[in-house]
């Protein structure tokens, strides 16, 4: 697979690694009252859906870019790569 | 023996001849033969074996779909079993020997099977051979397998070596035959970077075995014209003997390349080179194959594809015999006769199973029609065949054609579906291709001489528009649209006798209704149960034939069954090929610690530790056995001093205002408290609360933190903490490098370890207790002004420290530590002694920090701060996890202390059962310990904390082994920590 | 029909004319006591045991595709109880004691041939891994056998024990592990079903799971709605998309493995060999093809073909282990998808949805699970309650914390 780094252009997939659903950007709050349910949810379970899938790709023989993949988990196409840092500013995590 | 079949014409070049071997027989041929063309043309037309039943085989194609002539090429270290003789260019010297039979190739003992073959029907073993039950490892298992299997691996090395290359360009052309060419002339004229891969060593395809013409010259000047041209443009790679055998994702195509295997002598060069080819756009013009038709006894030497026998007789000069009938169910077979007969072969007669055949006068030929081949006589060789209408006709070579496929694998192995064409009786590509693929020619159903070149054309065109080139006017040269009318005709229903449908893996006409029967009806179970197309071809010839013979059983049709998966590779590639120069020693690279020279000089003895080779022990005069080096260094280290090589520690550089904040969240205790110039040791959790890492992290500045990690997680909790940086917290100011190769660091640790380093380290720092006590770090200088740092940590439980300095000092540094020891008598000590010491201290490592433990098992569940947010801490909180009688890390010693303790041996208490519902633990680490005279342990063992003084069994059933073992401290030597502080 | 040597025999003498179909094709019943989703391995193992032991035969299996369609059609064969936690161990001891028996019992000769399954270990900490997997081993009943480099030497002398980049130090044999010819142990399990009244449908997708009131009433299929007491998944590879027609999000990610055979060879190999520190695992089939294979690729797919980067890791762990199979020709290369958990072992559960059950998250561990995973989701099926070697394999315990973690990877599937 090839994917087209926001800076760095088309890399080979090998040059990456992979670690999976960009949801585990969504850490959940500490003191919530449910906290452990969160963390359960969020540490555990998967959407894995058979199509768009976001995902977190790590450049390790590269920049060390934590990148947000958008691919399809049935065709292997890619339709869109974001900096993983931009995204999680976007959704709101801070320090 | 002469080349009794050798005729004129031809495109080998008769001034070499070219002599070879197959079996004990020295045979001659000429240079641009393939191997199968020379056992041709000298008369050889018995070459194999089949798998099952162990029948005469002989040439049956004339290229890499072929089942029936695999032979073993050469000998010794460089013995090739399967090897495909179609495939195989002849070199002087060549030797090659027939497989897959016990006895000789003329007399195979196997034979029997064939005899036997009534009761060998397709799946016959999965109703058999289960009692006695014992009998099938022991008796019938091993017969199958020593019948079963082809070739002989030589069971040694394999002597060559194989290269990797990646290439990319705008529009690869896979395959040079007419459509390839022209697609490739298309493109390399506009500019664009073309390669263009054929699997022969001639490129050209089907135009070197036909006598059709192109733009008014013969079909092989036309092709070595276009590859002239191209050859001569710089935008342009031709490779031939290049098969480009899958397409991956993205344009990603995987090709092989053989360069040394058409030479005797490779001269040491890479004997063949995978090629990952990075495509903007391909076009596919991988041709067709040839499919015969299923009749009586069609499986004798002797009987060949039509095609294949156009192909000897036009590009070998070689005939497949003196009389050669021709059966054919489309016109393409009566090409087959024309060119013989203009090659003066005689062809006794041409069996067509339609009633309207071509207009076309073959001489000396009988012409039947609506008539087929029902039988063919003769045993190591075809001696003559019986038609339906009972005509029996003495030949001694017989070219079958049941029509064309379109080579569609490659369409298809992205999960592509092929889709039926009822005027071609074949699967063309379907419309989901993988992206960025065209196809062009006969690959595409474009069967005809003229259609296959515009299309060729047309394609590139196309992908060229596509990516913004310009495309250059080329003219589509003029050729014939020859006739290509071809009838559905599988196999011939009057035949009593079985039928090949699947040559190599002996699956018949019977074989195939016997599935359908039994309920074996989807195409992939009909597969499975017979074993059809899963031979070294992949059912190349026999397939469709296969699957329209189970359609006609089933009352389906042809579409409705559908065609089994195609998976690469296209052809068979080497698993040397794959693997390349990862083999060996330099299967993984090796990571040298800066003083490694060093080390080597002194006698030190290596392991293996990831990627890293580190000092296990340094020998010295008069020790007989690690243990005694082992030994010594642990113990001259607690009496003296001794030096390490630590490098291998993860390093990581953390800078920025939030440093400090970060190392909060990503251990599990807090390291914003700690003063600049301290160090404090630092617990990890991973997000599910188990023990992920540990380390000490100095501060050396208010915002600068330096985190060292364990050897084998330096890379994971770098990508860890990057995670943390990038995704969890990313607005903190925080920096993360990794300075594991920029510092080589070594830990010195002993009574006389500041001594020695007085002596080392620049006299303006003071290192004294006072100015630098337990847990202080810092800036200072060595040996005259070179930058060090300097930590007061110690993992021996000694007075110890760590100094760093700049890589490229380490091996110098080594040096200077021990000379400047000398006095002290200090060792150099290796990993053996620094676990020995370690164990003696309890502190946890890769054997206890194993993935599955938590900081309550090793004692420190305190350190998981509940009062600030870190990572794992939520998780860590789960009522299985926080149990009272959760495992926890102790200490072992044998009840007899003469006795050894073994690592991975289960705790049971004293009068429980063996078994897994009373097992209490398990031994983690064990060593001798020198200090104290006895072995000790550390291991996990439930509700250990509450259980010192207990004596429980370690069972070691691998070993044979059982024995009393106490729970004590973890904390063998110096408990009390008084050592380290002084 | 019974099959037996002399029934061949008889056959053969009559030109195999006799036989009869293995299995019927009934059309769908409008109603089951119990539907298995999933006409796999697992699945068809599931309907046997329920017929034969459990004594429950108005089942239907419904499936997808062709019988035996699941990751049964794709797998490297292998059987073995080697593991090392009590939440597996004795599942696994206890599938290989099915294994044991299982042509007798199924009157099929699915070719279980225990010819061995040894695993290679590198360094002192691998062994002492190995030593303690070893003797869980020996605790749940199972056979282990430890031996060094020099008895390997004069066991598997092709094996590179000069020039290795890991120098191999040893390794933890089982002798009664093996291979099974993985198609075979579909049919034998999918005749004895059929045999015993269980409605195997092929080519019956499901497309809806059906709850009224909390309770799972039947499935919606593209042969029409079918109505059932109970519902059991059984779809390892796409558990999440047919779970989410319940609404049910699961700890399970899917990933490819990719296995690899190569051109038929005379017999070189005698058992499997895993080289787990190159990530490299084989045997030789009855054919004589090398099977083998290696890591997933690591990346969520459910297209059913990896890429070239882990082919080629697989194969320098083979030429770094053997290097007399460069020469041998890889044939042909597959892709299954598997169900990754969350901690690498299964599930075998009820779910909160009363009368739907959920069985997979097999990872790559679902060849030699399928006599145990059926025989323990019947029980579950007919006794609602988990039979005891399969008590752990429960779907809440990432809440609990009762983790089963046999690599110590953590919450993330693609290193297990």
């Amino acid at each position: 697979m090839i994917i087209n780094h926001p800076l760095l252009g088309p890399r080979d997939a090998a040059e990456f690694v992979y670690l999976g659903d960009a949801s585990l950007i969504d850490r959940p709050d500490w003191q919530a009252d449910d906290a452990m349910e969160q963390f359960h949810a969020y540490g555990y379970l998967r959407e894995n859906p058979a199509g768009e899938h976001k995902e977190l790709w790590y450049h390790e023989q590269g920049d060390r870019s934590w990148l947000v993949v958008t691919r399809n988990t049935l065709t292997h196409e890619i339709t869109a790569v974001e900096l993983a840092r931009d995204v999680a500013r976007a959704r709101g995590r801070d320090k | 023996m002469s080349q009794k079949n050798r005729i004129d014409g031809g495109l080998v070049n008769r001034e070499k001849s070219v002599k070879f071997r197959f079996n004990e027989k020295w045979l001659r041929g000429y240079e641009g033969d393939t191997l199968a063309s020379a056992l041709l043309a000298n008369g050889q037309l018995l070459v194999g074996r089949s798998f099952k039943y162990h029948r005469p085989r002989g040439v049956f194609t004339s290229g890499s779909e072929e089942p029936n002539a695999l032979v073993q090429l050469r000998d010794g270290a460089r013995q090739e079993p399967n090897t495909r003789a179609t495939m195989v260019e002849l070199f002087d010297g060549l030797y090659a020997t027939s497989q897959n039979h016990r006895g000789s190739l003329e007399h195979d003992l196997l034979a029997v099977n064939d005899l036997l073959s009534p009761f060998l029907s397709a799946g016959f073993y999965y109703k058999t051979f289960m009692w006695p039950k014992a009998f099938w490892e022991k008796l019938y298992e091993p017969i199958i397998r020593s019948a079963a299997g082809l070739g002989k691996l030589s069971m040694l090395p394999d002597a060559d070596s194989y290269d990797k290359g990646f290439l990319h360009c705008d529009l690869l052309v896979i395959g040079a035959g007419p459509s390839g060419l022209m697609a490739a002339l298309t493109a390399g004229r506009s500019g664009a970077r073309v390669i263009l891969a054929d699997e022969d060593f001639r490129m050209g395809g089907r135009l070197n075995s036909e006598t059709l013409e192109v733009a008014g010259q013969s079909g092989p000047d036309w092709a070595n014209n276009a590859v002239a041209e191209l050859r001569s443009m710089d935008n342009v790679r031709l490779m031939s003997r290049t098969t480009v055998y899958g397409a991956y994702d993205h344009g990603i195509y995987g090709a092989l390349e053989r360069r040394t295997d058409h030479i005797a002598d490779g001269a040491g060069k890479p004997r063949q080179v995978l090629w990952r080819l990075y495509s903007k756009r391909a076009v596919l013009a991988a041709g067709a194959t040839e499919r015969p038709i299923a009749f009586g006894n069609n499986d004798r030497p002797g009987v060949m594809l039509a095609g294949a026998a156009r192909s000897y007789s036009n590009r070998f000069g070689v005939t497949p015999g003196q009389e050669v009938a021709v059966f054919t169910n489309n016109d393409d077979g009566w090409r087959t006769a024309q060119d013989l007969v203009a090659k003066g072969v005689h062809i006794p007669a041409i069996i067509d199973s339609r009633d309207s055949v071509p207009d076309i006068k073959i001489d000396g030929a009988k012409v039947y029609t609506d008539t087929a081949v029902m039988d063919t006589i003769g045993r190591k060789g075809v001696k003559a065949i019986t038609l339906t209408n009972g005509k029996v006709i003495p030949v001694d070579a017989l070219a079958v054609s049941g029509g064309w496929n379109p080579n569609v694998h490659l369409t298809c192995h992205q999960r592509g579906r092929p889709e039926w064409r009822d005027d071609l009786c074949a699967f063309v590509p379907g419309g989901d291709l993988p992206v960025g693929m065209a196809v062009a020619g006969a690959a595409n159903g474009a069967l005809t001489l003229a259609a296959a070149l515009a299309e060729g054309h047309a394609q590139a065109a196309v992908q060229l528009k596509d990516l913004g080139f310009k495309v250059a006017k080329s003219d589509v040269p003029e050729a014939e649209d020859e006739p290509r009318n071809c009838a559905a005709f599988w196999h011939v229903a009057e035949s009593k006798k079985r039928a090949w449908v699947d040559l190599q893996n002996d699956v018949t006409v019977k074989d195939i209704k016997l599935a359908n029967t039994e309920g074996f009806r989807s195409v992939e179970l009909l597969k499975r149960y017979t074993t059809m197309g899963m031979a070294t071809d992949q059912g190349k010839t026999s397939n469709i034939a296969g699957l329209a013979i189970l359609a006609e059983e089933a009352g389906k049709s042809v579409p409705e069954v559908g065609t089994t998966i195609f998976r690469p590779p296209y052809t068979p590639v080497p698993i040397g090929a794959f693997a390349g120069r990862s083999r060996g020693k330099d299967f993984r690279p090796y990571r040298l610690t800066p003083s490694h020279k060093w080390a080597e000089e002194y006698g030190a003895s290596f392991v293996t530790v990831g990627n890293w080779l580190r000092a296990e022990w340094y020998t010295r005069d008069g020790e007989k056995g690690w243990r005694d080096s082992v030994d010594r260094e642990a113990q001259m280290t607690r009496e003296s001093v001794g030096i390490c090589d630590v490098t291998t520690l993860g390093k990581i550089d953390i800078q920025g205002k939030d440093a400090a904040a970060f190392l909060d969240k990503v251990y599990s205790n807090t390291f914003s408290t700690l003063p600049v110039g301290k160090v404090r040791y630092g617990l990890m959790l991973r997000e599910d609360g188990i023990c992920y890492d540990d380390g000490t992290t100095a501060r050396m500045g208010e915002n600068h933190y330096v985190m060292t990690t364990t050897t084998a997680n330096a890379v994971l909790v770098f990508r860890r903490l990057e995670f943390a940086r990038q995704c969890l917290w990313p607005n903190m100011d925080v920096h993360l490098i990794s300075t594991t190769d920029g510092w080589a660091q070594f830990a010195v640790a002993g009574p006389k370890s500041r001594d020695l380093l007085r002596k080392v380290i620049d006299a303006e720092h003071d290192i004294s207790n006072e100015a630098f006590p337990f847990m202080a770090c810092g800036h200072v200088t060595v040996c005259g002004g070179i930058p060090a740092r300097l930590f007061r940590i110690s993992f021996s439980g000694e007075l110890a420290y760590e100094i760093a300095v700049p890589a490229r000092y380490g091996n110098s540094m080594m040096a200077v530590l021990n000379e400047a020891g000398a006095e002290f008598d200090a060792v150099p000590y290796g990993t053996e002694a620094l676990g020995v010491m370690r164990i003696e201290k309890g502190h946890a490592t890769g054997n206890e920090l194993n993935g599955q433990t938590t900081a309550l098992n090793i004692g420190l569940g305190k350190m998981v701060s509940q009062k600030k947010e870190c990572i794992g801490q939520v998780l860590s909180q789960r009522p299985e996890m926080i149990r009272d009688d959760a495992i926890k890390l102790m200490g072992f010693r044998p009840v007899d202390r003469s006795r050894k303790l073994i690592a991975g041996a289960h705790f049971l208490n004293k009068n429980d059962p063996a078994d897994m519902a009373h097992d209490q633990g398990w031994m983690t680490s064990v060593a001798y310990s020198p200090n104290l005279g006895h072995h000790i342990g550390l291991g996990f063992i439930k509700h250990g904390d509450a259980r010192k003084g207990e004596i429980v069994r370690a069972v070691s059933p691998v070993h044979g082994v059982a024995m009393d073992v106490e729970i004590v401290s973890a904390h063998f030597v110096d408990p009390e920590g008084e050592r380290l502080r002084g | 029909m019974r099959y037996s040597g002399f029934k061949v025999f008889w056959e053969g003498l009559r030109g195999n004319k006799g036989w009869t179909r293995a299995w019927r094709e009934p059309d769908p019943k409008p109603e089951y006591d119990i539907i298995i989703i999933g006409g796999g391995g697992h699945g068809l193992s599931t309907a046997y045991y329920l017929s034969k032991v459990f004594g429950i035969t108005n089942v239907a299996v419904l499936e997808k595709g062709w019988l035996g369609s699941g990751n049964i059609g794709r797998n490297t064969t292998i059987i073995r109880s080697n593991y090392l936690l009590p939440g597996n161990e004795p599942f696994y001891e206890f599938s290989m004691k099915l294994w044991e028996n299982l042509e007798q019992d199924t009157n099929y000769n699915s070719m279980v041939s225990q010819r061995s399954i040894l695993n290679l270990f590198h360094t002192d900490g691998q062994r002492d891994a190995y030593v303690r997997r070893g003797n869980a081993m020996f605790l749940a009943g199972a056979d282990a056998e430890l031996v060094d480099a020099q008895q390997l030497r004069e066991e598997l002398p092709f094996l590179d024990y000069n020039n290795a980049r890991f120098p191999i130090k040893g390794g933890l044999f089982q002798r009664r592990g093996g291979t099974a010819r993985h198609d075979a142990v579909a049919w034998g399990y999918a005749r004895g079903a059929d045999s015993r009244g269980v409605d195997i449908i092929q080519n019956c997708e499901v497309t809806g799971i059906d709850i009224e009131n909390g309770r799972c009433v039947g499935v919606q299929t593209s042969r029409g709605a079918i109505r059932a007491r109970k519902v059991a998944m059984c779809v390892a590879g796409s558990s999440s998309r047919v779970a989410a027609m319940a609404g049910m999000r699961l700890p399970i990610e899917s990933h490819v493995l990719q296995a690899f055979v190569s051109e038929g060879l005379k017999p070189v190999l005698p058992g499997v060999v895993t080289f787990g520190a190159g990530h490299f695992y084989v045997s030789q089939s009855d054919k004589g093809g090398l099977v083998f294979g290696g890591d997933i690729d690591g990346y969520n797919t459910y297209a059913q073909r990896g890429n070239l980067p882990v082919v080629e890791d697989v194969c320098e762990g083979g030429m770094a282990i053997m290097p007399m199979i460069g020469r041998a020709r890889l044939l042909r290369m597959w892709g299954g998808v598997m169900d990754m958990s969350m901690d690498g072992s299964p599930f075998i559960d009820k779910t909160h949805i009363g009368g739907l059950y959920f069985n997979g998250g097999w990872c790559y561990g679902g060849f030699k699970a399928t006599p145990a995973s059926g025989y323990c989701y019947a029980h579950l099926l007919a006794r609602d309650e988990p039979h005891p070697v399969a008590t752990q394999m429960r779907l809440d315990r990432f809440m609990t914390g009762n983790l089963i973690d046999e690599k110590g990877s953590g919450n993330q599937p693609n290193l297990h």
